[in-house]
């Protein structure tokens, strides 16, 4: 098993032949191993074209990216691709493949053996939640857009990448359907712990995906690389904090749950209905639904644990 | 009654004599099941098994030459246009015309009548392959870059599988028009079904050329099925509807 690896950025820049302006203007940062760096921006800010420099799908200008000390560019671009996954919007998916033949293209263009490649499809079919008895001889076809999502994914670590490359994953599919593959990839990389380039354009998803954020503004200029947390916060300037929202206090109260806070001592008059593991969003919309001043809340096991008031929100936010 | 028929019809045509024939064969009905079963082996069978190696000779190396030019222009896009203009010149020569201008080279030869045989499948052979060879999806090509297949991979495990239906289109389009235009071809080599045909309408006997006739439409239909049910056996994921 390979382990993920850091990205370095180093100035990467991308003119595109015949164009005035850079694409992506001398990008700096580093991705640690193991974790997801969400690339934030509006449509033409040049995330994707990021995203692609890596892979040499799209080739650098100038500047270099390095995957774990070495320079893409010392490397072979098959090689390279090779031992990146990549995920993109529309899945991608071989139409005239299987679902086992799809996530086997990799392994087998490395010269894997037959069992190795077939336990291989069963244990990523597992993974991802598509049990292969009933997927694996299906066609994409045949599948709803997030079970090719899954498959997506699937095909990706087949060749067990130590990096992922995601190119707005799930950005085609109905809303409730990306939550749930949010949370799906999440607890899946909870396993692998991939380093994950994600690009999206949702400020949502960015926040609830990433550990770290990169806001990117047109040219590829980098205007905040942070945590979620700093980004809602403390946004590095006007632009950022349009672009996150006017809500932000909002959707930073996602990020924390209610186990992190120090409640109020358990007053025991009423059940709880708010738990530990909710996020301070959910608890101050119960208060304010129910016009209350405190609310009892309970740990997993359904034992109350204290009560969660709107200034403790406040002081916490 | 035939007495007063007969006169008023005429003297009565001269008909094939083999003897005792049945008063279908007699009467010159329209089309005599047992003179047909009967001359089977001798006329039919053997223009048929004519017709078949014509058409599947015209067809193959039409696509041997055909597919090679498609796969070219297909990596080569500035060959698209010369190409597919040559092809569609070809096809636009009428069969007859072609067959007179080739005879004074190449005589009244099989050979001739390959040669304008071949010329007439060009066209939708090279336009079917070259159409096939772009049916892949822009993000479907994209992963497969992105995964790291190279060109060559990306040809043999993506491109040439999802030609596939556009392929054998254009196989049953070539080979039914090819199975007609060798009727044709009768008039310079007396091979095929276009032989008995010809040859039927320079006398008045009926069975003969009708027979020859409903071969060939028995022959263009069976010809056209097989190739579908082929193409079905190759392409089983264009079968499948969504489930879900």
């Amino acid at each position: 098993m390979q382990s993920a690896a850091d990205i370095v950025f180093d100035a990467a820049t991308k003119t595109y032949a015949g164009a005035a302006e850079p694409a992506v203007d001398a990008l700096s940062l580093t991705v640690p191993a193991g974790e997801i760096c969400v690339l934030l921006g509006a449509s033409g800010c040049g995330k994707t074209t990021a995203l692609t420099l890596v892979n040499r799908l799209t080739e650098l200008t100038s500047g270099d990216i390095r995957i774990d000390g070495r320079s893409i560019r010392d490397q072979d671009v098959i090689e390279l691709r090779r031992s990146i996954g990549y995920v993109i919007q529309q899945a991608g998916l071989f139409p005239h493949m299987t679902i086992e033949e799809n996530i086997a293209t990799v392994p087998q263009v490395l010269g894997w053996k037959r069992p190795r490649i077939a336990e291989r499809v069963r244990e990523l079919l597992d993974l991802v939640g598509l049990p292969h008895k009933e997927y694996g001889e299906r066609y994409p076809a045949q599948l709803s857009g997030g079970q090719r999502q899954r498959v997506g994914i699937a095909r990706a670590l087949a060749a067990d990448p130590p990096i992922m490359l995601m190119d707005e994953p799930f950005g085609a599919l109905d809303p409730v359907t990306r939550e749930h593959m949010q949370d799906e990839f999440l607890r899946l990389h909870e396993q692998v712990r991939k380093t994950t380039l994600f690009v999206s354009h949702d400020i949502d998803e960015a926040v609830r995906m990433g550990d770290r954020v990169a806001i990117l503004a047109k040219g590829g200029k980098l205007l905040q690389y942070d945590s979620p947390d700093r980004i809602l916060r403390a946004p590095a300037d006007d632009y950022v904090a349009r672009f996150v929202g006017a809500d932000r206090g909002l959707k930073a109260l996602t990020l924390r749950s209610l186990g992190d806070l120090e409640l109020d001592p358990p007053d025991g008059e009423f059940e709880a209905s708010l738990r530990t593991g909710d996020t301070l969003r959910t608890a101050l919309s119960a208060l304010l639904a129910a016009g209350a001043e405190r609310l009892p809340v309970a740990d997993e096991a359904g034992k109350t644990v204290g009560c969660v008031t709107v200034d403790l929100i406040r002081e916490a936010a | 009654m035939s007495a007063a028929l007969l006169a008023a019809v005429g003297p009565r045509p001269v008909i094939p004599d083999f003897g005792t024939v049945s008063s279908c064969v007699r009467d010159n009905g329209l089309f005599c099941v047992d003179w047909f079963t009967a001359n089977f082996s001798s006329v039919f069978g053997p223009a048929l098994a004519q017709h078949v190696r014509l058409t599947v000779i015209a067809v193959g190396v039409g696509f041997l030459i055909a597919f090679p030019l498609a796969l070219f222009a297909h990596f080569r896009r500035a060959l698209v246009k010369p190409l597919g203009g040559l092809t569609s010149f070809l096809y636009t020569i009428p069969p007859m015309a072609l067959f007179t201008l080739l005879v004074p080279v190449f005589g009244l030869s099989v050979l001739t009548a390959e040669i304008a045989l071949v010329s007439y499948t060009l066209m939708v052979l090279f336009k079917s392959s070259l159409t096939g060879l772009g049916e892949v999806p822009e993000e479907v090509r994209r992963a497969g870059e992105g995964m790291g297949l190279t060109r060559r991979e990306i040809l043999w495990r993506i491109e040439l599988p999802l030609a596939l239906p556009a392929v054998i289109g254009g196989l049953r389009v070539a080979t039914v028009t090819t199975i007609s235009v060798v009727e044709v071809a009768a008039f310079i080599i007396d091979q095929g079904l276009g032989s008995p045909i010809i040859q039927g309408l320079q006398s008045p006997f009926n069975t003969q050329f009708i027979g020859a006739g409903l071969l060939a439409v028995a022959l263009a239909l069976a010809a056209d099925g097989l190739i579908v049910l082929v193409g079905r056996l190759l392409t089983p994921w264009a079968r499948t509807r969504r489930t879900v």
